[in-house]
Parts: structure tokens; C-alpha cells; sequence
């Protein structure tokens, strides 16, 4: 099929991709692209580092410029979804209106998990995941107050950088015993701890949040020890969910994410899924994960466009991720389940680059690269390639 | 008006307005050329908006950066005019400029 009309639910990457993507594999009938939000579609990778930091503005991080939808003649309507009518082939639209399809894409992304803790809803709590809510946290951001922030992850550190870019002091809250802990080894989370604290942030780890006290609005963190710290905002990073509600009602399978096979379909063949919102299982790692990252969003995006139009695409790329802080530039190539070893390049407890490749029964299978594009860019290379050949020169290289 | 050329590795061409202060990238994503990927949005982290300038331009356009050199250093495609096209700022008086697309961007 590849005419009628083509509708893409959730209007960020992976929904600005998938659009790009159905006219380049032939869609000639109409596309619509639905968005809750009235901005041009925007990148948000930006919002917790430049953006926060008032280093650009929010026409700069537009995804494509508003004459890419006319000449590729998109439509792009603001509006929340209600309901997906699958016998009628309609969608329910916030408004009201009926919005029928003849393909469907969900790109529905993900929100902010809830800190659950007492006074979680006071005013100055906030979350990061749509310009609107950086903008909330820009107003609060005056040089010399104390942010809080809960949560060591990558949105809590970048935030981190940001706000002491802006001369605030700055607090991370971290419940596990390390920063990162979810996502690199031991001696990676010391890094960023050391990178963080020689930059001036108050890093505490085992920081449980037991409640946030304040009249109307936050002013200090009680921590289950029984500390507090002050806080004249406090913003809250601890991972996100899938966006899956609309899918879930409209009885399509979803395990952590809406489930999609390695061509972007959902358990209902006629509907499609990408980014944040999917969950998928993934050969190279022999289980089902939901990646959180830009360049997963928009690989599904393409593969899921390409399924739309009838052609024949797999899910196949490298996951990678990226994370900038301060002066550091991390890309990581691959995931990093079940590793067994690891391999230092460079010293980690010194320096402000290195690398830390990740080994399972002795064969790389991830790298975080530390201000070492190139490594990243060999890493990258490699694994996707995966010749055993490919596989074994790396080893060796790794092991000198 | 004044245009850029992508011109693909088999010689497909395509023609896009320089829009002052863009990016050569934003302006290949804005008008839907084929070949430049560009996961990354812009950031120099991905690598996937390589572009080989004409080697009459080279001067005009300049050279890529140390951290733009690394990412490419690795790539076999590259040539002494590779650059990352998220890390060059178009002029409207480059009118007439053209660049080669890579085979497979990494």
C-alpha cells in the first residue's frame, strides 16, 4: 500500500522521521502528523544541556524547518489522541474529531517517572522532558539559589552541568550506591562522581527521598536517613515510561513498551510503533529491551515507514547513546548486558578521557568512550560489522 | 536563490536552497536528501551526515575540526575533503558549491 492516508501519532523524532521516511520509500497519499504539542517538532536530547543552559532557543532545535512539512506535504495537527477506533479505522481526537486512517504509526513516546514521596506535588517540583517544563525550570534557575536534584542518571547529571553552568548550587540525589548505576561499570559511575564534585555539585549516593516539605512551595528534601537539604526547586529525574495508554485500550500487546516485531509492527500487523513508546526483541542481545535513545527512535522510524509502504526493512543498527556534560562528550557504542569484563583504556581516576570497553566470555560487546570519538567511531564499526575477524583485532587491541 | 548540490555516489543529484546561518545538514534534512541520516540532530556524536566537498570549495568551506577529524578518521570513505556537515555553516554566497554523499553512512 502506499497511497490513502497515512497518520503518525506523537510528533518528535521518531514520528518527524517516520514522515520523512514514508515519502522516501513512496507514500504518495496524504500524511498527518499528530502532536500534543504546538511547537514545531523540536530535538530533546538539547533540552537538559543547551537549552536549559540558554544557549539556544527553541526555533534552533527544530527538527526540520516548518517548509519541510509544506514541500513534503505533511500535515501536522496539534491535538491529544483519545482513542483508537481499529474496526473503524479512526482515530478520536481531543477535540472531538474523528481522524480517519488507512496506516497507522504510534510514536507515542514516554513521560517522567513520579517521584513518590509526601509533598512530591508542591509548586518548584519539577520534570524534564518537554521544552514547557525546562522553561519552568529557567525561571527558577537564579545564580546563587540551590537546586535539588533527584536522581543520578543521564538527565540528572546533564541537568547537573547545566545549573552550574548558570552558577547555581547544585545537589544530586541518588538512591542506589553510585551514580549511573543502571547503565555502566563501577568505574565509570566514579568518574562522572569525580568529574561532578571537581565541578562543584554536592553528589550523595543511598540518598533516598523520604518527603519534600514546603508550605505552597518545596523548600527542603528530607532524605530517609533522616537529612535534609535545602532546595529552592528541585527538579526530578528517575527514568521514564512508555507512553502506551492509548495502545493498551486499544488492545494491542504491550510488555514494557508497545511490542513490535523487527519490521516495526505492533500484535495488530496494520499498525506500526517506534521509539521510546516500543519495546522489541532484539536478536544481538537474545532479549526484549526498550531502548530510550534518539538514534533507536529513529532506525525504528525508518524500518516502520518502510513496512507501511510494503518494503522490506529490518530493525538491525548498533543501539548507541550519547551524553554531554561539561567539556566531556560520552558515546556509548552497544549495550552493555551481561558483561562479564571490562578494559580500561586511559585512567578513569585521573583523566578526562578514556575508554571502558565492555567484554562477555572475552568478545567486546560495548564501549563507553569518554571524549574518544575515535574509539567510539572503531567500536561502532566493529560491532556492527561483526566479522569474527573484525571482532578478534579489537580484542587484541583491547587487551594491549 | 542560491543552491547547494548533493550529489549521491551514483551520481544522483539533488538541489537545495543555502539558507544563511544553517547548517549544511539542516539544510540537506529540511529538504529531504537522501543520504544524510543524521541521528544525531546536529552534535558531532553520531558521524552520519558525512559529506565530501568538491575540492574547489575546500578553501571556502574549510576544514574539518580535531574533534570532526576523529570521528572520521575511521571512516573508509573518507577523502581530504571529508567533512561532517553538521559542523558547517552555510554562506549564501557559496551558490554553485556541491558535495559528494558517501555510499553508506556510519
Amino acid at each position: 500500500m502506499s497511497s490513502g492516508r497515512a497518520v503518525v501519532v506523537g510528533a518528535s523524532h521518531a514520528g518527524v522521521q517516520l514522515v520523512t521516511s514514508l515519502r522516501r520509500e513512496g507514500w504518495s497519499g496524504e500524511i498527518v502528523l499528530v502532536g500534543d504539542e504546538s511547537a514545531l517538532p523540536y530535538q530533546r536530547p538539547p533540552l537538559s544541556k543547551a537549552y536549559l543552559a540558554g544557549k539556544c532557543s527553541l526555533k534552533e532545535l527544530a527538527i526540520r524547518s516548518e517548509d519541510f512539512y509544506v514541500k513534503q506535504d505533511v500535515e501536522r495537527v496539534t491535538a491529544s489522541v483519545q482513542e483508537i477506533d481499529r474496526p473503524a479505522g479512526e482515530l478520536v481526537l481531543g477535540t472531538g474529531d474523528r481522524l480517519s486512517y488507512d496506516a497507522l504509526a504510534l510514536c507515542t513516546g514516554a513521560h517522567p517517572r513520579r517521584l513518590r514521596a509526601e509533598g512530591a506535588d508542591l509548586d518548584g517540583v519539577h520534570y524534564l522532558r518537554q521544552s514547557s517544563g525546562v522553561e519552568r525550570i529557567r525561571e527558577d534557575a537564579i545564580p546563587g539559589r540551590n537546586a535539588v536534584i533527584v536522581g543520578g542518571g543521564y538527565i540528572g547529571l546533564e541537568t547537573a552541568a547545566s545549573l552550574r553552568s548558570l552558577g547555581l548550587h547544585v545537589t544530586v540525589l541518588e538512591a542506589a550506591d553510585r551514580v549511573l548505576e543502571r547503565v555502566t561499570a563501577p568505574e565509570v559511575s566514579a568518574f562522572f562522581t569525580r568529574i561532578h564534585q571537581e565541578e562543584g555539585v554536592d553528589v550523595r549516593t543511598n540518598a533516598s527521598v523520604e518527603a519534600l516539605v514546603g508550605d505552597t512551595r518545596v523548600r527542603e528534601v528530607v532524605l530517609a536517613s533522616g537529612e535534609s537539604v535545602q532546595a529552592d526547586f528541585v527538579i526530578v529525574g528517575i527514568g521514564i515510561e512508555p507512553t502506551t495508554e492509548l495502545a493498551e485500550a486499544a488492545g494491542l500487546v504491550v510488555d514494557d513498551g508497545i511490542l513490535i516485531d523487527a519490521h516495526a509492527r505492533t500484535s495488530d500487523p496494520d499498525i506500526v510503533a517506534a521509539g521510546d513508546c516500543t519495546s522489541q526483541d532484539i536478536p544481538r542481545y537474545g532479549r526484549r529491551i526498550r531502548l530510550e535513545s534518539v538514534p533507536s527512535a529513529v532506525e525504528q522510524a525508518k524500518v516502520a515507514a518502510a513496512t507501511i509502504c510494503g518494503n522490506d526493512k529490518e530493525v538491525a543498527a548498533l543501539p548507541w547513546f550519547w551524553s554531554d556534560q561539561y567539556d566531556l562528550k560520552l558515546q556509548i557504542a552497544g549495550l552493555n548486558t551481561a558483561y562479564d569484563d571490562i578494559v580500561m583504556s586511559g585512567d578513569p581516576t585521573r583523566d578526562r578521557d578514556f575508554t571502558c570497553y565492555y567484554l562477555r566470555k572475552g568478545e567486546p560487546i560495548a564501549a563507553d568512550c569518554v571524549n574518544r570519538p575515535r574509539d567510539f567511531m572503531t567500536t561502532k564499526r566493529m560491532l556492527t560489522q561483526g566479522t569474527a575477524a573484525d571482532m578478534a583485532a579489537l580484542t587484541a587491541e583491547v587487551a594491549v | 536563490m542560491a543552491v547547494v548540490t548533493f550529489m549521491s555516489h551514483d551520481g544522483e543529484q539533488h538541489e537545495a536552497p543555502l539558507e544563511e546561518g544553517s547548517s549544511l545538514m539542516q539544510v540537506a534534512t529540511n529538504n529531504a536528501i537522501p543520504g544524510i541520516d543524521a541521528d544525531c540532530g546536529g552534535e558531532a556524536a553520531c558521524g552520519t551526515c558525512h559529506v565530501i566537498v568538491d575540492r574547489a570549495w575546500a578553501d571556502k568551506v574549510g576544514r574539518s575540526g580535531p574533534e570532526e577529524e576523529e570521528m572520521l578518521s575511521m571512516n573508509p570513505e573518507r577523502q581530504p575533503t571529508s567533512r561532517l556537515s553538521c559542523q558547517v555553516k552555510v554562506c549564501k554566497s557559496w551558490d554553485g558549491l556541491t558535495v559528494q554523499l558517501p555510499e553508506f553512512q556510519m
